[in-house]
């Protein structure tokens, strides 16, 4: 596999930076609730996490060390106020619903974390590329989670309805607990577990082993 | 990296020129796209006045349906119409305004809003110079955070015609039920006022309405597990209709001398 294809791929499943890395988690629990939130926040990070990628990396040999964090994080900020501003040009609707998370991209440790850790240490083309591959990977989760939050929540899907609601007279009595943001961290977790349970590399190796029991009565 | 990237020099010049670059380009943005966005909050802010009227028509542009309606704006304390307000008045903005708003007392706060505008606009629909539906803008506090809605009335000033809110942060499928469609859709017809009396009597109430009771006209049924937004609901209504809110205006409007 050339090298661009696998930035692009590994974050999405193999390295995925919700499900193995735990990053991002916050955001993920808070615009989920339905699919077109997801989209759009989805669209926004990778769109975020690939230009910042970018930037940083094409002056990357020109960042003083010891303001590096504060150069990577003028950059994402401020490529999170050009689409924050886009959005409420152009998709009033959205950006209301998304509210200050929108604005929260720039503390989602997902675009600092791959500028840090990839940028500052690859050509730009390159960096592009896991940008990208971070954004879908972080958008992968939020659209699974959405769409199990919308289903089962509001018994919709982008806004359609798929189970009639018994509100509405149908037969599906709505999971109110599913439109609320805990709801998140168990379909997370589930995730986590799927992916875990198909690639049992990730599983992580235990902080500490319990000692053998000894006592033969207890046994 | 190589190390002179590290003398003060260098961290000077890299870090002004990197914010000279990063603030042209938001201030571009901002610039650009200001009047996208202002045009969207007000096809927001229209539309949000025509779906409470009833009159929201997913055919028609909305600029098109709200050429019926005439903005006028009102001195709640005496109840009459005004010209005297600023370009572009912000009645939310105003009502932390040492001037054009006043801080409310405990007392008459039942609505929780601690600050109201002393002038609030009104949105009237009028044919052939009668009076047919008269929109108000309401807003109050409920379980966690301030709903912002819009009541429209007949020409009568006391049946409802609609009622919705626009901007809430209310439990999602609890306190959020005030944007279920069946629910808003018990509304029309109820009656804010008692026979002879500017004392609001619209509120809801526990559970279903009794259609038996007398005052079955002034109520609505309250919201399934959602006991302190449905309280927040009443409260606001009750406020902006009573002597604080439109009450006076609409008395004036109905005799005739707003």
């Amino acid at each position: 596999m050339s090298q661009a294809k696998e930035v692009l791929s590994n974050p999405v499943f193999k390295n995925n930076p919700i499900g193995l890395q735990i990053l991002g988690v916050c955001s993920a629990l808070a615009v989920t609730s339905n699919l077109n939130t997801a989209m759009v926040m989805t669209m926004a990070v990778i769109a975020v996490t690939a230009f910042s990628n970018l930037f940083v990396s094409i002056i990357r040999n020109q960042i003083p060390s010891s303001v590096r964090i504060i150069c990577q994080m003028t950059i994402i900020a401020s490529l999170v106020i050009v689409v924050d501003q886009i959005l409420k040009a152009f998709a009033y609707d959205v950006s209301k619903q998304l509210s200050v998370f929108v604005g929260l991209i720039i503390t989602n440790c997902i675009v600092m974390g791959r500028a840090e850790a990839f940028a500052m240490k690859n050509p730009p083309g390159i960096s592009f590329m896991d940008g990208i591959g971070n954004g879908l990977g972080y958008g992968v989760v939020l659209i699974f989670v959405g769409f199990l939050r919308e289903l089962f929540g509001a018994g919709k899907l982008f806004g359609y309805e798929v189970l009639p609601l018994v509100n509405d007279g149908g037969w599906y009595l709505a999971n109110g607990m599913m439109l609320l943001p805990p709801s998140a961290f168990f379909i997370i977790g589930m995730f986590i577990w799927l992916v875990r349970s198909f690639d049992k590399s990730q599983v992580e190796a235990p902080e500490f082993e319990l000692a053998k029991n000894t006592k033969k009565e207890a046994v | 990296m190589s190390a002179n990237n590290d003398s003060i020099g260098k961290t000077i010049t890299v870090t002004v020129l990197l914010c000279v670059v990063c603030s042209v380009i938001v201030s571009a943005a901002a610039v650009l796209l200001k009047p996208m966005q202002v045009a969207n909050k007000d096809q927001d802010r229209k539309s949000n006045i025509l779906k409470a009227a009833g009159i929201a028509d997913a055919n028609k542009s909305v600029d098109e349906l709200f050429a019926q309606i005439t903005t006028k704006y009102v001195d709640l304390e005496t109840g009459k119409f005004t010209t005297e307000v600023p370009a572009k008045y912000d009645a939310k903005k105003a009502a932390k305004d040492p001037v054009l708003g006043k801080a409310l007392t405990k007392d008459a706060d039942i609505a929780s809003i601690k600050y109201q505008a002393k002038v609030m606009p009104v949105y009237m629909v009028e044919t052939d110079g009668k009076l047919e539906k008269v929109i108000l803008p309401v807003h109050g506090y409920g379980l966690w955070s301030t709903l912002y809605g819009f009541l429209a009335l007949e020409g009568d000033l006391n049946t409802v015609v609609g009622f919705g809110f626009y901007s809430h942060a209310e439990t999602p499928g609890l306190g959020g039920e005030v944007d279920n469609p069946n629910w808003k859709a018990l509304w029309p017809g109820k009656v804010v006022y008692p026979e002879g009396s500017m004392e609001p009597a619209l509120g809801l109430v526990k559970g279903a309405v009794d259609a038996a009771n007398p005052n079955a006209k002034h109520q609505v049924d309250g919201l399934a597990g959602a006991t302190l937004t449905a309280n927040g609901v009443t409260n606001l209504v009750q406020f902006w209709m009573g002597s604080n809110g439109y009450a006076p205006f609409l008395a004036n409007l109905k005799a005739g001398g707003a």
